[in-house]
């Protein structure tokens, strides 16, 4: 398992070599530094923590700043740990490049989707909202009825309705590598990626390849 | 941010293209993939708009085929698809997209040419 972080720089589109356009979205990848290792015996898990995007010293806590001083690590503004299954072939402080991923690789990215508040239930799940004519008021985007009468007498649980959508952990499985850049630190997926500019991704060798 | 977008963008200038612009006849020869064939179309007609936007830049060509059926065809300024655009002829016109042709047929829809075409020519 190979991961790095990176971050959203944003869309476009690419020619491929049989001059089809492919769209691609384009992300900011390390240098990422790791800046710890979990090891089942001490932690009970194996995972390799890595540090992304270096700030100034006073962006950060004491303790923070602490934890990268140990391995004489510059201020890193994000930290996240990335599960492994063998942790030897890591070691603390090492550093970790757009270079581990081939052009042709899977990956999965993860990243924070963009809020979109309060959301209906048509924006929200999909529905279909109510007829715009015929004589309807206030129908047009309700949900509909949410249950039957006095049995059973309550909604179910899990009854999709409007709320709070977005801004939550979204994975996009096997998505395609078609650029590395070792140079700028540059990584092109094929297709899109969750979140806004400038958020932070976590790429990690995709789990399940078709 | 917006250096880290170019330099994905790269945008090459195919040397077999010309500048073009609105109201120029052109002839494109464009490559198609048939299975695992490949031939050259060519495309004759008039160019109705050019569509900025680095990479995804494209312009849009439109001719009368049989039966006077107009047929628009937008293609990708930058494709390496396109094997060449030929400038047959350039014509004055006063509008950046020339959409009022579609409303136009057979005399109505001609274009006053240019004579004089500066040293671009």
């Amino acid at each position: 398992m190979k991961g790095i972080l990176g971050k959203k720089v944003g869309m476009t589109q690419i020619f491929d070599e049989k001059g089809e356009v492919v769209p691609v979205t384009v992300i900011e990848a390390g240098p990422c530094f790791v800046t710890q290792i979990k090891t089942p015996e001490r932690d009970g898990y194996a995972a390799v923590q890595l540090g992304f995007e270096e700030v100034k010293p006073k962006r950060l806590t004491q303790p923070q700043l602490g934890h990268l001083r140990k391995n004489q690590l510059p201020p890193l503004r994000y930290l996240r740990e990335i599960r492994v299954s063998d942790v030897s072939q890591y070691e603390e402080g090492q550093k970790i490049r757009v270079s581990i991923f081939d052009v042709g690789d899977r990956v999965d990215v993860t990243g924070i989707s963009k809020g979109k508040g309060f959301a209906g239930v048509v924006k929200r799940h999909g529905f279909r909202g109510g007829p715009k004519t015929h004589g309807q008021s206030d129908r047009h985007r309700a949900p509909g009825s949410i249950g039957a009468g006095t049995t059973p007498g309550r909604v179910y649980k899990g009854m999709r309705m409007a709320g709070r959508m977005g801004n939550a952990r979204v994975t996009v499985q096997n998505l395609q590598v078609v650029l590395v850049d070792p140079e700028r630190n540059l990584l092109a997926v094929k297709g899109a990626v969750p979140g806004a500019r400038n958020g932070l991704l976590i790429i990690r060798e995709a789990r399940k390849t078709r | 941010m917006a250096d880290l977008m170019k330099s994905v963008e790269r945008v090459k200038p195919n040397p077999n293209i010309p500048e073009l612009r609105p109201g120029d006849t052109v002839r494109v020869h464009n490559r198609i993939v048939e299975g695992d064939r490949e031939r050259v179309q060519v495309f004759q007609g008039t160019v109705m708009r050019l569509r900025k936007g680095g990479i995804n830049a494209n312009f849009t060509v439109r001719r009368i085929a049989a039966h006077g059926i107009g047929v628009e065809r937008t293609f990708l300024l930058h494709s390496p698809r396109i094997e060449k655009v030929e400038v047959l002829r350039r014509a004055h016109v006063r509008r950046a997209q020339l959409y009022y042709l579609r409303g136009r047929r057979g005399k109505a829809a001609r274009l006053r040419e240019k004579r004089y075409v500066g040293e671009n020519q």
